[in-house]
């Protein structure tokens, strides 16, 4: 352990790690030779794919497409979504997203559309409503262009609902706080911290609920979970408390001494920067701003960017096994942003393959070549290896 | 390596200090031991030198602390990081991140290590903790032995020169603390590390320290000296030390090895003698121990009892369990359990971190559902009973008292639990009068000792008067002399026919108290039988007085020591 160990014994312990990286290298395919945990992806890159996906998805309301979209998504997810809590929370987008299609058709139902149909499906007893209330309706005839419609309008929802998902499943979002600039890596720790505090409140109150019964006080209800919250909310500050102290020990937030000169540069260049980014876009909002706006936005961001960059100078840290953004991530990346771009394109060169209309009511087609660019977006599906599964044996001899 | 000068500590609104007179050095290399009883400023003490005290916890710090030279005054915690390394009681709330392999980089990464350096001392730790299989798991999955593995590994990485521990073993089963301990030995041998521990479960820890430090008593100062001096003088001592004292040894054996080799005319006092568990002083209204592992001559048995039993309205088993599976998450926590619980037994369920023992308690009273076969708790299924009803059945004291606690001060505890438990006022405050004398009503229940809490969960469980208590891991955090006044108190609820049920992991406890002993591995019941069988049988579940007496069956001092008077 110790630097100051017999050359000899430091030689053989160096040798270790060196030999596991060769190994990794020849596993992973890549010949960077970056210190990369073997199959894991930039973060960034299955963001940027995700997002790219959800994007393509709001230029079209094709239910066809969505569907393909909501697939190629899905197939992606359930090759290489990593073994991490956040790797679930896919199937809770997706009972979201079921949700939302169900809740905006019982509305479509009920409120009626402001679609014109000429298909009655059924008619509700209509619910005279006070004058006051005019131009509200409830009950009365259910079209089915009016269904048709808020079909497509959900499925597109939930499709963009379904891409966020996916990007929580395949890449924890704390691990792409990691790749944060230095000067902001604390705020992102905070952040991190802060995203676990809701699961252990979860915890903590499932636990307490459970003690309620052990006085013999219901434990379901909406009063056991009333009665729990103050105990709650003390437990989970004593465990932030206790955090905090753990972490301080270890030497989050030590500094290094940097010259006067430079903290005051940085002050001024970040200050300065957000300053201009406000009035920048202040600007372009405004009409007759037209002229300084773009260009304040520019400077505003630079000056910042540099902030940042000199306030990294502060923080000592370094970074074990960073995620590299290698060739696989360009592609992976590539392949989102090209759906993207593609069906924007398709968008406007073909609106109505894209927007199948519903007065009159017609079967939408699957316009081919968007299909096409869609199943770009499978590409990660077989550029990148799956990771691999760990153990889950969840009992193990300690 | 590490100097207290006249060091005293005194938290705000406190009136006086948490500890004073605080006056030696650790030198480099040495394994402390920090010992007294609860509540006497160990925490304190290891908290001054990671700085913690009084940079976090806010307070006084008179004296001066330095560690490697450093003065704690001037540096702040973050800026001991590199020097000390210190892993509190319990390992999850240490964590920042989430996997092993993260966790063991995170200091490192804070004090701005070269990254070739990081990566190869990840590896290296990886392998001396015994942790590589383990580097991609979550730490929330990890086992408490592995948790606490990684929680020393983290620290370990930055390459502290001082260790500071505050009690690493508490909460693991015998075999996983001798893993911890293992380390902690190699790193002092190998590796020069300075270690200053503090631990209640001695028997554990005292062979392994070249010093150890006494705080005898609140406020007062500290007696320093090699573990057998202290061991003399002290009023926490475990078995081994006890077993000396009563055969007046000198100077004291600290391991079960030294006592062995004297032990030879002590078993000779014995020979011949029988430990007279048959008649103290549990089985006044109780069939005999049970002379029996099969389960057919256990409930012939508890025919035969049941004249001894009809005083009590208590049913003739208090609990069955039969071939009980629950499956969790895709795993089987517990396997075909076959268990019958009868009134007036004391059982011990031990096993280690992960074997079911707290899934089998939690079971019996209904928090968790069985996956197949049956459970009764005096005639009902606790998991379709009503909490009310269930209460006057069966009562758990949870790992954590606390979770029981909900009110503001011990008074509106007590009447919440009368109320709860439809008994009349002020039964609970009785209990608790008589279980922590002393105790005033206006006290809030977060200000009391560990072992206080204990028994004021253990009063509003009782409340109820269920005929079958359980408590799981009812010793974690408390001295001898509390866990002395829990074993009185449990001896006389087994005397009044309570059936008592205990998941733990501390065999002398299980010693002292139980009249058999289940051992579980892996969600199945690997060995059910009379104390004395089992515990001899098992080299790690074996209390220190068996070990050194064997092949005499003795289990406790106190045993012994009535065999002699």
């Amino acid at each position: 352990m110790p630097e100051e160990g017999a050359p000899k014994g430091r030689g053989e312990l160096r040798a270790q790690p060196r030999r596991s990286r060769t190994r990794q290298t020849t596993h992973s395919g890549t010949s960077s030779g970056a210190p990369n945990p073997p199959n894991s992806l930039h973060p960034g890159a299955w963001w940027t794919w995700s997002l790219g996906l959800a994007t393509a998805a709001t230029r079209t309301t094709n239910p066809l497409l969505l569907s393909l979209l909501i697939t190629v998504s899905a197939y992606v997810v359930a090759t290489h979504r990593t073994p991490t809590p956040s790797s679930h929370s896919y199937t809770a987008f997706a009972k979201l997203g079921l949700a939302v299609l169900l809740i905006r058709l019982a509305f479509a139902t009920i409120l009626g559309s402001p679609i014109p149909g000429t298909h009655v499906l059924l008619t509700l007893p209509q619910v005279p409503l006070p004058h006051w209330a005019q131009g509200i309706r409830l009950g009365g005839k259910v079209t089915a262009e009016g269904l048709t419609f808020a079909f497509y309008d959900a499925l597109k929802l939930a499709t963009l609902l379904l891409c966020v998902g996916a990007a929580n499943a395949l890449a924890n979002p704390a691990r792409l706080l990691k790749s944060l600039p230095g000067a902001l890596y604390e705020t992102g720790v905070a952040v991190v911290v802060a995203l676990t505090f809701a699961p252990n409140l979860i915890a903590d109150a499932q636990r307490l609920r459970a003690a309620r019964r052990l006085r013999g006080r219901p434990d379901r209800g909406l009063r056991g979970l009333l009665h729990v919250g103050l105990p709650v909310l003390e437990g989970a500050l004593e465990r932030s408390v206790a955090l905090a102290a753990a972490m301080d020990a270890r030497g989050y937030g030590r500094t290094a001494q940097v010259p006067a000169s430079v903290r005051r540069t940085t002050a001024a260049l970040t200050l300065g920067g957000l300053l201009g980014v406000c009035a920048g876009t202040y600007g372009l909002l405004t009409a007759e701003g037209g002229t300084y706006g773009l260009p304040l936005l520019l400077a505003g961001v630079v000056a910042a960017l540099a902030g940042l960059r000199l306030g990294g100078r502060r923080t000592l840290r370094t970074r074990y096994r960073p995620d590299a953004w290698d060739l696989r991530a360009w592609l992976v990346t590539c392949s989102g942003v090209s759906v993207a771009a593609l069906l924007t394109l398709a968008a406007t060169r073909d609106p109505a393959a894209l927007n199948p209309g519903v007065i009159p009511l017609v079967a939408p087609t699957l316009p081919l070549w968007p299909a096409a660019a869609v199943l770009l977006g499978l590409a990660p599906a077989f550029l990148t290896s799956k990771p691999s599964k760990p153990s889950k044996s969840p009992r193990e001899p300690s | 390596m590490i100097r207290f000068e006249d060091v005293s500590v005194t938290y705000d609104g406190a009136a006086q200090p948490a500890v004073q007179g605080v006056d030696f050095e650790v030198p480099e290399g040495e394994l402390v031991l920090l010992v007294g009883p609860s509540g006497v400023g160990k925490s304190t003490v290891l908290g001054a030198v990671s700085g913690l005290v009084p940079h976090f916890t806010g307070g006084t710090l008179r004296g001066r602390v330095t560690v490697a030279g450093r003065d704690t005054r001037t540096h702040k915690p973050r800026e001991l990081a590199d020097v000390v390394g210190t892993v509190g009681q319990d390992p999850l709330s240490h964590f920042v991140t989430d996997t092993v392999e993260d966790e063991l980089a995170y200091g490192m990464e804070s004090l701005g290590i070269a990254p070739e350096v990081m990566r190869r001392r990840v590896e290296e730790t990886l392998d001396l903790l015994g942790l590589a299989e383990l580097r991609n798991r979550l730490l929330a999955t990890l086992s408490g032995g592995q948790q606490q593995r990684v929680a020393i590994g983290s620290v370990l990485t930055p390459h502290p020169r001082v260790l500071v521990l505050d009690e690493p073993t508490s909460a693991l089963d015998p075999a996983a603390a001798e893993e911890v301990l293992a380390v902690l030995q190699r790193l002092v041998h190998d590796l020069g590390t300075t270690v200053l521990l503090a631990e209640h479960r001695l028997e554990r820890v005292i062979q392994y320290a070249d010093q150890v430090a006494l705080l005898p008593a609140p406020g007062a100062p500290p007696v320093l000296g090699t573990p057998a001096e202290v061991m003399a003088v002290s009023p926490v001592y475990p078995p081994v030390v006890g077993l000396g004292r009563l055969a007046d040894w000198t100077p004291l054996p600290l391991t079960v090895r030294d006592a062995r080799r004297r032990a030879g005319d002590l078993r000779e006092r014995l020979a011949g003698r029988e430990p007279a568990r048959g008649a103290t002083p549990v089985t006044g209204s109780l069939p005999n121990p049970r002379p029996s592992t099969s389960r057919w001559r256990v409930r012939k048995q508890t025919a035969t009892s049941t004249r001894v039993q009809a005083a009590t309205p208590t049913p003739v088993q208090t609990a069955e369990v039969r071939v009980l599976t629950v499956r969790r998450a895709h795993a089987e926590a517990l396997h075909h359990i076959d268990l019958t619980i009868t009134p007036g037994e004391t059982i011990a369920l031990m096993g280690r971190n992960g074997a079911g023992k707290s899934t089998l308690l939690n079971t019996l009273v209904g928090l968790v559902t069985p996956t197949s076969g049956s459970v009764r708790v005096g005639g009902l299924t606790p998991h379709r009973t009503a909490p009310r009803d269930l209460v006057r059945r069966a009562g758990l004291v949870p790992q954590e008292p606390r979770d029981l606690l909900y009110a503001d001060t011990v008074a509106a505890e007590c009447t919440a639990a009368d109320a709860d438990a439809g008994a009349a006022p002020g039964t609970c405050r009785a209990l608790v009068s008589e279980l922590l004398p002393g105790v005033t009503d206006g006290i809030h229940p977060r200000d009391l000792s560990e072992g206080q809490r204990l028994a004021l969960a253990l009063a509003i469980v009782l409340t109820a008067r269920p005929p079958l208590l359980l408590l799981d891991e009812p010793t974690r955090g408390l001295d001898y002399a509390a866990k002395s006044r829990l074993v009185t108190i449990l001896r006389a609820l087994a005397a009044e026919g309570h059936a008592i049920v205990l998941a733990t992991h501390d065999v002398e406890l299980a010693a002292e108290l139980a009249h058999r002993v289940v051992l579980l591995a892996d969600g199945e019941v690997i060995a059910d039988g009379p104390t004395a069988e089992v515990v001899v049988a098992s080299p790690s579940f074996a209390p220190q007085t068996t070990k050194i007496l064997a092949p005499q069956q003795w289990l406790t001092v106190s045993e012994v020591r009535e065999a002699l008077a």
